[in-house]
């Protein structure tokens, strides 16, 4: 089975990010949403937790999120997935159940 | 495709209640069924009617009701963390002897069973919490 | 009557609730427990995860006098009366706080994190308090 991971608090102020990439198996889809969403930004101090998991785990940002706190697509770490609401959607479709670390 | 929402955190201090709006519009645009959205913690305080945003912000207690309005969503108040924070229906205002109520339209009162069954009958459930 | 899911050959679904965070300074521990009541009324697989300051939930000894708010923490004691008996807890978050599994006040199984993963995966409703 392959688990969506849906992560909302930033890696600045609680540890979810870390939490859920603890109990996250292999394989699994991690999506950053509100403001999870300044963890994918390149160059963060937290950016090399996400570099280092590309290998286990797909990575996936909210675009409206990042948006909506002036982060440009074009300084989001290369290999994270920019998607908008309806790409969440699809992500919870596809997967075949779905954790919200909050 | 059958999806349950569980919002945790009340509309306006949290994002949470935005972003499952988002998430049910989106999911009812790509022809999805939202099934039932389950407020329970601090997510109950989406249901009142008094919430009286300034004119240039969001009513989101409007848009739910809309929202189920439009497409048959049933949306539902988990009692016992309703009763907590003065959350009342005319039942219930009736059964604790309060003198009026406040639940908006198109939402309703009722246990925590709902949640559970939810999560039996939906193919789905995601949760929008703090 | 009986409703839908009290009968017989309903539609078992496997449940898991999370538990993150420590009792009192929230209410989500207690309105946690509140749903996993519940739920045994249902005849569902559930399961309960303790990680992170969760394990608090199940630490002995709360004594809740001092701060005005009622101690719940006996009804994890009750759990098994409904047949809910599969309660895992983070080995690794049980270390971090210097716990053990003696300091908890119910049987539980201790297991890893990733172990935990597996289960968590095997879900068919998972949700986090």
């Amino acid at each position: 089975m392959t688990m969506l991971h849906t992560v909302n608090k930033s890696p600045f102020e609680r540890n979810a990010l870390d939490s859920c990439m603890s109990m996250a198996n292999k394989g699994s889809k991690i999506l950053l949403i509100e403001d999870a969403v300044v963890g994918a930004v390149d160059k963060n101090t937290h950016a090399e937790k996400i570099k280092g998991a590309m290998s286990d785990y797909t990575f996936y940002v909210l675009g409206p999120d990042l948006q909506a706190r002036g982060i440009d697509e074009g300084n989001v770490i290369d290999g994270v997935n920019v998607v908008d609401y309806a790409g969440y959607v699809d992500l919870v479709a596809e997967t075949d159940n779905v954790q919200s670390w909050l | 495709m059958k999806f349950g929402i569980l919002v945790t955190e009340g509309p306006y201090q949290h994002q949470a209640s935005d972003s499952a709006l988002q998430f049910c519009r989106a999911a009812l645009e790509k022809g999805h069924e939202v099934m039932r959205v389950f407020f329970y913690n601090d997510g109950v305080n989406n249901s009142t009617r008094y919430t009286t945003p300034p004119q240039d912000d969001r009513n989101i207690v409007n848009s739910w009701s809309e929202l189920a309005e439009k497409h048959g969503i049933d949306l539902v108040v988990c009692v016992a963390a309703a009763q907590r924070r003065g959350i009342v229906d005319e039942g219930e205002a009736q059964r604790n002897g309060k003198d009026g109520n406040n639940i908006a339209e198109g939402f309703r009162i009722s246990g925590l069973g709902q949640l559970v069954e939810a999560g039996i009958q939906c193919d789905r459930i995601v949760t929008f919490g703090d | 009557m009986a409703e839908p899911w009290e009968e017989d050959e309903g539609p078992v679904k496997k449940f898991m609730f999370v538990n993150r965070k420590a009792p009192y300074g929230t209410i989500y521990a207690l309105e946690s427990l509140e749903v996993v009541l519940i739920s045994a009324a249902f005849d569902q697989d559930v399961s309960l995860v303790f990680v992170d300051d969760g394990v608090y939930q199940l630490k002995k000894g709360q004594t809740t006098d001092g701060i005005g708010m009622k101690n719940f923490s006996p009804t994890y004691r009750a759990l098994e009366g409904y047949d809910i008996e599969k309660l895992y807890v983070s080995k690794e978050s049980l270390e971090e706080r210097g716990l053990s599994e003696d300091d908890l006040l119910v049987d539980v199984q201790v297991m890893s994190k990733s172990e935990i993963a597996d289960l968590m995966d095997d879900q068919d409703v998972v949700l986090s308090f």
